[in-house]
Protein backbone atom coordinates (compact mmCIF):
# COMPACT_ATOMS: atom_id res chain seq x y z
CA UNK A 1 0.00 0.00 0.00
CA UNK A 2 3.03 2.48 0.89
CA UNK A 3 4.63 1.51 -2.04
CA UNK A 4 1.32 1.85 -4.46
CA UNK A 5 0.65 5.27 -2.71
CA UNK A 6 4.53 5.88 -3.31
CA UNK A 7 4.91 5.34 -6.79
CA UNK A 8 1.71 7.49 -7.85
CA UNK A 9 2.53 10.06 -5.89
CA UNK A 10 5.62 10.06 -8.18
CA UNK A 11 3.78 9.71 -11.50
CA UNK A 12 2.01 12.85 -10.87
CA UNK A 13 4.79 15.18 -9.75
CA UNK A 14 6.93 14.34 -13.05
CA UNK A 15 3.84 14.34 -14.99
CA UNK A 16 3.26 17.81 -13.36
CA UNK A 17 6.71 18.58 -13.75
CA UNK A 18 6.22 17.52 -17.47
CA UNK A 19 3.60 19.12 -18.26
CA UNK A 20 5.04 22.66 -16.67
CA UNK A 21 8.06 22.40 -18.82
CA UNK A 22 6.46 22.00 -22.23
CA UNK A 23 4.19 25.03 -21.46
CA UNK A 24 6.99 27.57 -20.67
CA UNK A 25 8.36 25.76 -23.72
CA UNK A 26 4.99 26.57 -25.80
CA UNK A 27 5.37 29.69 -24.50
CA UNK A 28 8.22 30.45 -26.61
CA UNK A 29 7.26 28.59 -29.53
CA UNK A 30 3.97 29.56 -30.05
CA UNK A 31 3.33 32.37 -32.47
CA UNK A 32 0.05 34.13 -31.53
CA UNK A 33 -0.84 35.52 -28.11
CA UNK A 34 -4.25 33.73 -27.64
CA UNK A 35 -2.39 30.15 -27.95
CA UNK A 36 0.78 31.35 -25.81
CA UNK A 37 -2.48 32.28 -23.51
CA UNK A 38 -3.43 28.81 -23.73
CA UNK A 39 0.20 26.97 -23.08
CA UNK A 40 0.96 29.30 -19.71
CA UNK A 41 -2.80 27.78 -18.60
CA UNK A 42 -2.19 24.40 -19.09
CA UNK A 43 0.79 25.15 -16.82
CA UNK A 44 -0.92 26.92 -14.65
CA UNK A 45 -3.81 24.81 -14.24
CA UNK A 46 -3.26 21.25 -15.07
CA UNK A 47 0.61 20.87 -13.84
CA UNK A 48 -0.27 22.58 -10.56
CA UNK A 49 -3.44 19.97 -10.03
CA UNK A 50 -1.02 17.13 -10.97
CA UNK A 51 1.96 18.54 -8.36
CA UNK A 52 -0.87 19.01 -5.75
CA UNK A 53 -2.60 15.85 -5.93
CA UNK A 54 1.16 13.83 -5.94
CA UNK A 55 1.57 16.14 -2.80
CA UNK A 56 -1.08 14.95 -1.22
CA UNK A 57 -0.94 11.13 -1.81
CA UNK A 58 2.85 11.88 0.34
CA UNK A 59 1.29 13.54 2.94
CA UNK A 60 1.49 12.26 6.68
CA UNK A 61 -1.62 13.87 8.53
CA UNK A 62 -4.99 14.91 7.94
CA UNK A 63 -4.30 18.20 8.37
CA UNK A 64 -2.06 18.84 5.61
CA UNK A 65 -4.48 17.28 3.08
CA UNK A 66 -6.93 19.64 4.09
CA UNK A 67 -4.87 22.64 3.59
CA UNK A 68 -3.29 20.85 -0.18
CA UNK A 69 -7.10 20.63 -1.06
CA UNK A 70 -7.78 23.95 0.00
CA UNK A 71 -4.72 25.64 -1.78
CA UNK A 72 -5.65 23.50 -4.97
CA UNK A 73 -9.57 24.95 -5.03
CA UNK A 74 -8.28 28.46 -4.68
CA UNK A 75 -6.01 28.10 -8.05
CA UNK A 76 -8.87 26.18 -9.85
CA UNK A 77 -10.45 29.61 -8.92
CA UNK A 78 -8.18 32.00 -9.54
CA UNK A 79 -6.16 30.70 -12.77
CA UNK A 80 -8.75 29.84 -14.98
CA UNK A 81 -10.34 33.59 -13.71
CA UNK A 82 -7.03 35.43 -14.74
CA UNK A 83 -6.72 33.32 -18.14
CA UNK A 84 -10.08 34.30 -19.19
CA UNK A 85 -9.84 38.12 -18.35
CA UNK A 86 -6.54 37.83 -20.27
CA UNK A 87 -8.26 36.45 -23.43
CA UNK A 88 -11.27 38.84 -22.96
CA UNK A 89 -8.79 41.84 -22.64
CA UNK A 90 -7.10 41.03 -25.58
CA UNK A 91 -10.06 40.82 -27.73
CA UNK A 92 -11.09 44.08 -26.21
CA UNK A 93 -8.39 46.09 -27.26
CA UNK A 94 -8.68 44.51 -31.12
CA UNK A 95 -5.95 41.83 -31.03
CA UNK A 96 -7.26 39.16 -33.54
CA UNK A 97 -6.42 35.73 -33.44
CA UNK A 98 -3.72 34.41 -35.82
CA UNK A 99 -5.95 32.49 -38.48
CA UNK A 100 -4.62 29.84 -40.81
CA UNK A 101 -7.12 31.35 -43.59
CA UNK A 102 -10.32 32.56 -43.37
CA UNK A 103 -12.54 29.87 -44.36
CA UNK A 104 -11.79 27.77 -41.14
CA UNK A 105 -12.73 30.22 -38.81
CA UNK A 106 -13.64 27.74 -35.88
CA UNK A 107 -13.90 29.70 -32.10
CA UNK B 1 35.30 30.10 0.39
CA UNK B 2 32.99 30.16 -2.45
CA UNK B 3 30.22 27.85 -1.06
CA UNK B 4 30.26 29.90 2.30
CA UNK B 5 30.04 33.43 0.42
CA UNK B 6 27.66 33.10 -2.57
CA UNK B 7 25.12 34.66 -0.67
CA UNK B 8 26.66 37.50 -0.25
CA UNK B 9 28.06 37.54 -3.56
CA UNK B 10 24.55 37.27 -5.21
CA UNK B 11 23.16 39.96 -2.89
CA UNK B 12 26.34 42.05 -3.94
CA UNK B 13 25.02 41.96 -7.85
CA UNK B 14 21.10 42.58 -7.40
CA UNK B 15 22.52 45.12 -5.37
CA UNK B 16 24.68 47.06 -7.99
CA UNK B 17 21.75 46.34 -10.70
CA UNK B 18 19.31 48.16 -8.88
CA UNK B 19 21.97 50.70 -7.90
CA UNK B 20 22.89 51.00 -12.09
CA UNK B 21 18.88 51.47 -12.41
CA UNK B 22 18.76 54.61 -9.82
CA UNK B 23 21.50 56.59 -11.37
CA UNK B 24 21.71 55.43 -14.94
CA UNK B 25 18.01 54.80 -16.18
CA UNK B 26 16.32 57.99 -17.00
CA UNK B 27 12.67 57.51 -16.42
CA UNK B 28 11.43 58.07 -12.73
CA UNK B 29 8.88 55.09 -12.34
CA UNK B 30 11.97 53.08 -12.96
CA UNK B 31 13.89 54.25 -10.93
CA UNK B 32 11.55 53.52 -8.32
CA UNK B 33 11.45 50.09 -9.13
CA UNK B 34 15.46 50.19 -9.18
CA UNK B 35 15.03 51.81 -5.65
CA UNK B 36 12.84 49.07 -4.40
CA UNK B 37 15.12 46.19 -5.83
CA UNK B 38 18.31 47.62 -4.11
CA UNK B 39 15.55 47.45 -0.71
CA UNK B 40 14.57 43.79 -1.48
CA UNK B 41 18.72 42.76 -1.89
CA UNK B 42 19.11 44.41 1.26
CA UNK B 43 16.50 42.38 2.77
CA UNK B 44 17.65 39.25 1.06
CA UNK B 45 21.48 40.18 2.82
CA UNK B 46 20.36 40.44 6.25
CA UNK B 47 17.80 37.46 6.68
CA UNK B 48 20.51 34.94 4.45
CA UNK B 49 22.49 35.97 7.83
CA UNK B 50 20.23 35.00 9.98
CA UNK B 51 19.92 31.43 8.95
CA UNK B 52 21.48 28.76 11.36
CA UNK B 53 22.55 25.41 9.38
CA UNK B 54 19.79 22.64 10.38
CA UNK B 55 18.22 25.43 12.01
CA UNK B 56 14.31 25.27 12.34
CA UNK B 57 11.78 27.82 11.71
CA UNK B 58 11.71 30.67 14.80
CA UNK B 59 8.10 29.24 16.40
CA UNK B 60 8.52 27.36 19.53
CA UNK B 61 7.72 24.13 19.26
CA UNK B 62 8.44 20.93 21.64
CA UNK B 63 11.48 18.84 20.38
CA UNK B 64 12.99 21.54 18.59
CA UNK B 65 16.63 22.72 19.52
CA UNK B 66 18.07 25.15 16.96
CA UNK B 67 16.12 28.01 15.51
CA UNK B 68 17.20 30.23 12.82
CA UNK B 69 18.03 33.67 14.11
CA UNK B 70 14.20 35.79 14.73
CA UNK B 71 16.00 38.71 15.23
CA UNK B 72 17.25 40.35 11.54
CA UNK B 73 13.45 38.57 10.22
CA UNK B 74 12.13 41.31 12.69
CA UNK B 75 14.17 44.27 11.66
CA UNK B 76 13.31 43.43 8.07
CA UNK B 77 9.69 43.32 9.00
CA UNK B 78 9.65 46.96 9.66
CA UNK B 79 12.27 47.58 6.91
CA UNK B 80 9.43 46.01 3.88
CA UNK B 81 7.10 47.93 5.38
CA UNK B 82 8.80 51.50 5.22
CA UNK B 83 9.82 50.37 1.82
CA UNK B 84 6.42 50.51 0.41
CA UNK B 85 5.69 53.62 2.57
CA UNK B 86 8.61 55.41 0.28
CA UNK B 87 7.36 53.67 -2.91
CA UNK B 88 4.02 54.91 -2.37
CA UNK B 89 4.95 58.55 -1.44
CA UNK B 90 7.66 59.03 -4.55
CA UNK B 91 4.92 57.19 -6.67
CA UNK B 92 2.43 60.40 -5.63
CA UNK B 93 5.59 62.75 -6.35
CA UNK B 94 5.73 60.58 -9.62
CA UNK B 95 1.99 61.56 -10.18
CA UNK B 96 2.61 65.64 -9.60
CA UNK B 97 6.00 66.10 -11.36
CA UNK B 98 3.87 64.33 -14.49
CA UNK B 99 0.77 67.06 -14.02
CA UNK B 100 3.12 69.73 -13.93
CA UNK B 101 5.92 69.17 -16.20
CA UNK B 102 4.31 66.67 -18.34
CA UNK B 103 6.79 64.29 -18.57
CA UNK B 104 8.63 61.80 -16.21
CA UNK B 105 11.67 61.54 -17.68
CA UNK B 106 14.67 62.76 -16.28
CA UNK B 107 16.27 64.95 -19.00
CA UNK B 108 12.85 66.60 -20.20
CA UNK B 109 12.12 68.11 -16.64
CA UNK B 110 15.99 69.02 -16.28
CA UNK B 111 15.39 71.06 -19.66
CA UNK B 112 12.23 72.57 -18.88
CA UNK B 113 13.53 73.56 -15.31
CA UNK B 114 16.72 75.43 -17.07
CA UNK B 115 19.44 74.02 -15.20
CA UNK B 116 22.46 71.93 -16.98
CA UNK C 1 18.43 33.29 -7.20
CA UNK C 2 19.57 33.33 -10.70
CA UNK C 3 15.74 33.45 -11.47
CA UNK C 4 16.17 37.31 -9.19
CA UNK C 5 19.54 38.22 -10.59
CA UNK C 6 18.07 37.52 -14.09
CA UNK C 7 14.49 39.51 -13.55
CA UNK C 8 16.57 42.40 -12.27
CA UNK C 9 18.95 42.47 -15.16
CA UNK C 10 15.84 42.24 -17.46
CA UNK C 11 14.55 45.26 -15.69
CA UNK C 12 17.13 47.21 -16.55
CA UNK C 13 16.85 46.97 -20.83
CA UNK C 14 13.38 46.88 -21.30
CA UNK C 15 11.46 50.06 -22.25
CA UNK C 16 7.81 49.18 -21.63
CA UNK C 17 7.03 50.04 -18.60
CA UNK C 18 4.35 47.95 -18.20
CA UNK C 19 6.56 44.72 -18.25
CA UNK C 20 8.82 46.71 -15.84
CA UNK C 21 6.47 46.54 -13.04
CA UNK C 22 4.71 43.04 -13.93
CA UNK C 23 9.03 42.05 -13.94
CA UNK C 24 9.36 43.58 -10.72
CA UNK C 25 5.74 41.45 -9.06
CA UNK C 26 8.05 38.33 -10.27
CA UNK C 27 10.96 39.53 -8.70
CA UNK C 28 9.24 40.06 -5.37
CA UNK C 29 7.40 36.95 -5.33
CA UNK C 30 11.09 34.99 -6.25
CA UNK C 31 12.36 36.44 -3.83
CA UNK C 32 9.50 35.99 -1.20
CA UNK C 33 9.66 32.26 -2.26
CA UNK C 34 13.56 32.63 -1.59
CA UNK C 35 12.80 33.37 2.02
CA UNK C 36 10.80 30.49 2.55
CA UNK C 37 13.83 28.81 1.86
CA UNK C 38 16.27 31.09 4.50
CA UNK C 39 13.41 29.65 7.28
CA UNK C 40 12.23 33.47 7.32
CA UNK C 41 8.27 32.78 7.01
CA UNK C 42 7.07 36.04 8.14
CA UNK C 43 9.12 38.43 6.39
CA UNK C 44 7.77 35.79 3.21
CA UNK C 45 4.52 36.63 3.81
CA UNK C 46 5.10 40.34 4.13
CA UNK C 47 7.36 40.46 1.12
CA UNK C 48 4.65 38.44 -0.96
CA UNK C 49 1.91 40.60 0.24
CA UNK C 50 3.79 43.91 0.21
CA UNK C 51 5.94 43.74 -2.96
CA UNK C 52 3.84 41.55 -5.12
CA UNK C 53 0.41 42.87 -4.18
CA UNK C 54 0.42 46.77 -2.84
CA UNK C 55 3.73 47.75 -4.68
CA UNK C 56 2.56 46.36 -8.11
CA UNK C 57 -0.97 47.94 -7.64
CA UNK C 58 0.25 51.11 -6.70
CA UNK C 59 2.79 51.01 -9.66
CA UNK C 60 -0.17 50.15 -12.53
CA UNK C 61 -1.85 53.01 -10.42
CA UNK C 62 0.96 55.63 -11.31
CA UNK C 63 1.58 54.15 -15.07
CA UNK C 64 -2.16 55.00 -15.65
CA UNK C 65 -1.81 58.67 -14.76
CA UNK C 66 1.18 59.14 -16.48
CA UNK C 67 3.00 57.52 -19.24
CA UNK C 68 3.43 53.93 -20.76
CA UNK C 69 6.85 54.05 -22.72
CA UNK C 70 9.98 55.60 -21.91
CA UNK C 71 11.74 57.26 -23.40
CA UNK C 72 16.00 56.36 -25.01
CA UNK C 73 18.20 58.08 -22.18
CA UNK C 74 20.08 61.00 -23.89
CA UNK C 75 23.19 60.75 -21.93
CA UNK C 76 25.38 57.68 -22.19
CA UNK C 77 26.00 54.99 -19.64
CA UNK C 78 29.88 54.64 -19.35
CA UNK C 79 30.02 56.77 -15.78
CA UNK C 80 27.38 55.05 -13.82
CA UNK C 81 29.09 51.70 -15.17
CA UNK C 82 32.24 52.66 -13.92
CA UNK C 83 30.60 53.87 -10.13
CA UNK C 84 28.56 50.75 -10.31
CA UNK C 85 31.66 48.87 -10.91
CA UNK C 86 33.77 50.44 -8.48
CA UNK C 87 31.41 50.10 -5.86
CA UNK C 88 30.74 46.51 -6.71
CA UNK C 89 34.77 45.66 -6.70
CA UNK C 90 34.75 47.59 -3.00
CA UNK C 91 31.59 45.46 -1.49
CA UNK C 92 33.03 42.13 -2.70
CA UNK C 93 36.31 42.93 -1.25
CA UNK C 94 34.34 43.48 1.92
CA UNK C 95 32.78 40.35 1.86
CA UNK C 96 35.84 38.63 2.15
CA UNK C 97 36.06 39.07 5.43
CA UNK C 98 32.41 38.61 6.70
CA UNK C 99 31.83 34.98 8.12
CA UNK C 100 30.17 31.84 6.43
CA UNK C 101 26.73 31.61 5.21
CA UNK C 102 24.67 29.37 8.02
CA UNK C 103 27.47 29.11 10.29
CA UNK C 104 26.06 28.75 14.04
CA UNK C 105 29.32 30.33 15.34
CA UNK C 106 28.47 33.43 13.56
CA UNK C 107 28.50 36.70 15.83
CA UNK C 108 24.92 37.67 14.83
CA UNK C 109 23.85 34.42 16.83
CA UNK C 110 25.79 35.19 19.59
CA UNK C 111 24.43 37.88 22.09
CA UNK C 112 21.08 38.88 22.01
CA UNK C 113 19.21 36.82 19.92
CA UNK C 114 19.78 33.37 21.86
CA UNK C 115 18.40 35.34 24.93
CA UNK C 116 15.50 36.29 22.84
CA UNK C 117 14.84 32.31 21.48
CA UNK C 118 15.54 30.93 25.53
CA UNK C 119 14.18 33.23 27.64
CA UNK C 120 10.99 34.02 25.03
CA UNK C 121 9.29 31.26 26.36
CA UNK C 122 9.02 32.54 29.83
CA UNK C 123 8.64 36.19 29.50
CA UNK C 124 6.04 36.39 27.33
CA UNK C 125 4.67 32.95 26.42
CA UNK C 126 4.00 33.35 22.58
CA UNK C 127 5.06 30.49 20.30
CA UNK C 128 6.03 33.02 17.53
CA UNK C 129 9.21 34.61 18.32
CA UNK C 130 9.39 36.97 16.22
CA UNK C 131 6.01 38.36 17.15
CA UNK C 132 7.43 38.57 20.72
CA UNK C 133 10.26 40.58 19.71
CA UNK C 134 8.49 42.70 17.53
CA UNK C 135 5.55 43.20 19.74
CA UNK C 136 7.16 43.21 23.24
CA UNK C 137 10.76 43.52 23.32
CA UNK C 138 11.11 45.67 20.49
CA UNK C 139 7.90 47.87 20.45
CA UNK C 140 9.45 51.11 20.20
CA UNK C 141 10.35 50.09 16.51
CA UNK C 142 6.98 49.04 15.94
CA UNK C 143 5.47 51.96 17.02
CA UNK C 144 7.67 54.23 15.00
CA UNK C 145 7.32 52.04 11.93
CA UNK C 146 3.42 52.39 12.22
CA UNK C 147 3.67 56.14 12.72
CA UNK C 148 6.08 56.07 9.37
CA UNK C 149 2.94 54.49 7.79
CA UNK C 150 0.90 57.08 8.93
CA UNK C 151 3.03 59.99 7.85
CA UNK C 152 3.12 58.13 4.16
CA UNK C 153 -0.68 57.69 3.82
CA UNK C 154 -0.84 61.63 5.48
CA UNK C 155 1.82 62.96 2.72
CA UNK C 156 0.11 60.85 -0.57
CA UNK C 157 -3.44 62.22 0.97
CA UNK C 158 -1.68 65.98 0.72
CA UNK C 159 0.00 65.22 -2.60
CA UNK C 160 -3.19 64.01 -4.44
CA UNK C 161 -6.26 64.06 -2.23
CA UNK C 162 -8.75 66.79 -2.76
CA UNK C 163 -10.05 68.86 0.26
CA UNK C 164 -12.88 70.40 1.04
CA UNK C 165 -16.45 69.29 -0.53
CA UNK C 166 -16.06 66.66 -3.11
CA UNK C 167 -17.17 67.74 -6.86
CA UNK C 168 -20.83 65.63 -7.44
CA UNK C 169 -19.83 62.99 -9.48
CA UNK C 170 -22.33 62.43 -12.10
CA UNK C 171 -20.21 60.32 -14.78
CA UNK C 172 -20.93 56.83 -13.24
CA UNK C 173 -17.17 55.32 -12.35
CA UNK C 174 -15.53 52.81 -14.65
CA UNK C 175 -16.04 49.19 -13.76
CA UNK C 176 -15.90 46.43 -14.74
CA UNK C 177 -19.07 44.92 -14.08
CA UNK C 178 -20.12 43.84 -17.41
CA UNK C 179 -17.34 40.87 -17.03
CA UNK C 180 -19.68 38.52 -15.84
CA UNK C 181 -17.38 35.75 -14.73
CA UNK C 182 -15.00 38.15 -13.04
CA UNK C 183 -17.55 40.01 -10.97
CA UNK C 184 -18.70 36.13 -9.92
CA UNK C 185 -15.32 34.90 -8.90
CA UNK C 186 -15.01 37.95 -6.91
CA UNK C 187 -17.96 37.76 -5.07
CA UNK C 188 -17.18 34.34 -4.07
CA UNK C 189 -13.44 35.18 -3.08
CA UNK C 190 -13.69 38.66 -1.21
CA UNK C 191 -15.61 37.38 1.96
CA UNK C 192 -12.54 34.29 2.03
CA UNK C 193 -9.95 37.09 1.63
CA UNK C 194 -11.45 38.98 4.61
CA UNK C 195 -11.60 35.98 6.48
CA UNK C 196 -8.22 35.41 5.73
CA UNK C 197 -6.96 38.39 6.31
CA UNK C 198 -8.67 38.00 9.89
CA UNK C 199 -7.36 34.71 10.59
CA UNK C 200 -3.42 35.86 10.18
CA UNK C 201 -4.20 39.28 12.54
CA UNK C 202 -4.91 36.64 15.60
CA UNK C 203 -3.23 34.26 14.86
CA UNK C 204 0.10 35.56 14.70
CA UNK C 205 1.03 34.64 17.89
CA UNK C 206 1.26 30.89 16.60
CA UNK C 207 2.26 31.09 13.64
CA UNK C 208 3.48 33.55 10.73
CA UNK C 209 1.21 36.56 10.78
CA UNK C 210 1.24 39.37 12.66
CA UNK C 211 -0.48 42.97 12.00
CA UNK C 212 1.32 43.91 8.85
CA UNK C 213 0.28 41.10 6.94
CA UNK C 214 -3.30 41.11 8.15
CA UNK C 215 -3.90 44.95 7.32
CA UNK C 216 -2.13 44.28 3.73
CA UNK C 217 -4.47 41.43 3.09
CA UNK C 218 -7.92 43.24 4.07
CA UNK C 219 -6.64 45.95 1.67
CA UNK C 220 -6.10 44.07 -0.93
CA UNK C 221 -9.65 42.12 -1.06
CA UNK C 222 -11.40 45.81 -0.50
CA UNK C 223 -9.09 46.88 -3.70
CA UNK C 224 -10.70 43.94 -5.18
CA UNK C 225 -14.21 44.90 -4.71
CA UNK C 226 -13.05 48.23 -5.82
CA UNK C 227 -11.51 47.60 -8.75
CA UNK C 228 -14.14 45.22 -9.85
CA UNK C 229 -17.43 46.66 -8.84
CA UNK C 230 -16.37 50.23 -9.01
CA UNK C 231 -14.96 53.26 -6.74
CA UNK C 232 -18.28 54.70 -6.51
CA UNK C 233 -19.47 51.56 -4.64
CA UNK C 234 -16.45 50.97 -3.08
CA UNK C 235 -16.74 54.10 -1.24
CA UNK C 236 -20.20 53.53 -0.08
CA UNK C 237 -19.18 50.35 1.41
CA UNK C 238 -15.94 52.38 3.64
CA UNK C 239 -16.39 55.65 2.72
CA UNK C 240 -12.96 58.30 3.21
CA UNK C 241 -13.67 59.76 6.47
CA UNK C 242 -14.13 56.43 7.94
CA UNK C 243 -10.72 55.34 6.39
CA UNK C 244 -8.98 58.19 7.46
CA UNK C 245 -11.13 57.94 11.01
CA UNK C 246 -9.03 54.83 11.24
CA UNK C 247 -5.88 55.72 10.55
CA UNK C 248 -5.58 57.88 13.33
CA UNK C 249 -7.42 55.32 15.44
CA UNK C 250 -4.63 52.65 15.07
CA UNK C 251 -1.96 54.72 16.15
CA UNK C 252 -3.61 56.12 18.54
CA UNK C 253 -4.74 52.09 20.15
CA UNK C 254 -1.01 51.73 19.88
CA UNK C 255 0.24 54.82 22.04
CA UNK C 256 -2.89 54.37 23.99
CA UNK C 257 -1.69 50.93 25.11
CA UNK C 258 1.61 52.38 26.16
CA UNK C 259 0.09 55.59 28.14
CA UNK C 260 -2.30 52.90 29.66
CA UNK C 261 1.18 51.30 31.44
CA UNK C 262 1.98 54.29 32.12
CA UNK C 263 -0.53 54.90 34.05
CA UNK C 264 -0.90 51.30 35.79
CA UNK C 265 2.68 52.04 37.12
CA UNK C 266 4.86 50.03 35.04
CA UNK C 267 7.47 51.16 32.14
CA UNK C 268 5.76 53.25 28.95
CA UNK C 269 4.69 49.69 26.71
CA UNK C 270 5.58 47.67 29.27
CA UNK C 271 2.60 45.27 29.06
CA UNK C 272 3.35 43.55 32.77
CA UNK C 273 1.38 45.50 34.37
CA UNK C 274 -1.62 44.89 32.09
CA UNK C 275 -2.98 41.92 33.76
CA UNK C 276 -2.89 40.33 36.97
CA UNK C 277 0.00 38.01 35.87
CA UNK C 278 2.79 39.32 33.78
CA UNK C 279 2.64 36.68 31.10
CA UNK C 280 -1.33 37.71 30.70
CA UNK C 281 -0.34 41.20 30.28
CA UNK C 282 2.01 40.30 27.81
CA UNK C 283 -0.31 38.67 26.07
CA UNK C 284 -3.17 41.24 25.88
CA UNK C 285 -0.29 44.01 25.25
CA UNK C 286 0.80 42.54 22.06
CA UNK C 287 -2.63 41.59 21.08
CA UNK C 288 -4.08 44.89 21.29
CA UNK C 289 -0.52 46.43 19.76
CA UNK C 290 -1.04 44.24 16.76
CA UNK C 291 -4.91 45.01 16.02
CA UNK C 292 -3.74 48.41 16.31
CA UNK C 293 -1.03 48.11 13.28
CA UNK C 294 -3.74 46.08 11.18
CA UNK C 295 -6.32 48.77 11.56
CA UNK C 296 -3.16 51.38 10.77
CA UNK C 297 -1.79 49.38 7.92
CA UNK C 298 -5.56 48.33 6.36
CA UNK C 299 -6.78 52.01 6.05
CA UNK C 300 -3.36 53.81 4.76
CA UNK C 301 -2.90 51.15 1.57
CA UNK C 302 -7.18 51.96 1.15
CA UNK C 303 -6.16 55.83 1.45
CA UNK C 304 -3.61 55.60 -0.76
CA UNK C 305 -5.06 53.24 -3.48
CA UNK C 306 -8.26 55.64 -3.11
CA UNK C 307 -6.29 58.64 -3.95
CA UNK C 308 -4.84 57.13 -6.90
CA UNK C 309 -7.98 56.03 -8.63
CA UNK C 310 -9.99 59.58 -7.12
CA UNK C 311 -7.53 61.45 -8.87
CA UNK C 312 -7.58 59.45 -12.12
CA UNK C 313 -11.43 59.56 -11.76
CA UNK C 314 -11.71 63.37 -11.70
CA UNK C 315 -9.00 63.81 -14.38
CA UNK C 316 -11.02 61.88 -16.55
CA UNK C 317 -14.04 64.12 -15.81
CA UNK C 318 -11.96 67.31 -16.28
CA UNK C 319 -10.88 66.21 -19.49
CA UNK C 320 -14.45 66.04 -20.60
Amino acid sequence: MDIFLNVLSWICLLAGGFLGITGAVGLFRFPDFFTRLHAASVTDTLSTFLIIIGLMLQANSLMMIIKLLLVLLIIAYTSPTSAHSLAKSALHSGLKPFLKDKENENS
Amino acid sequence: MFLGLYNYWIVIILMMTGFYIVIAQGNLIKKVVGLNIFQTSVIILYVSMGKVKDGAVPILTDGIEIYSNPLPHVLMLTAIVVGVATTALALALIVRIYEEYGSIEEDDIHKQDGSF
Amino acid sequence: MGILVVTALSIVFIRDLFAVVILFGIYSLVSASFFVNLDAFDVALTEAAVGAGISTVLMLGTLALTSRREKKSSHGSTLPLLVVAVTGAALLHATLDMPYFSDPGNPVHQHVAPRYIQQSGEEIGVPNIVTSVLGSYRGFDTLGETVVIFAAGLGVLTLLGRFGKRPEISLPSPSMSHHLILRVIAKALIPLILLYGLYIQFHGDYGPGGGFQAGVIFAAAIILYAIIFGTERAHKVISPFVIHLLMSIGVLLFAGVGVATMILGGNYLGYNVLAHDPVHGQHYGILLVELGVGVTVTSVMLSIFFDFSDRKRIRTIEEQ
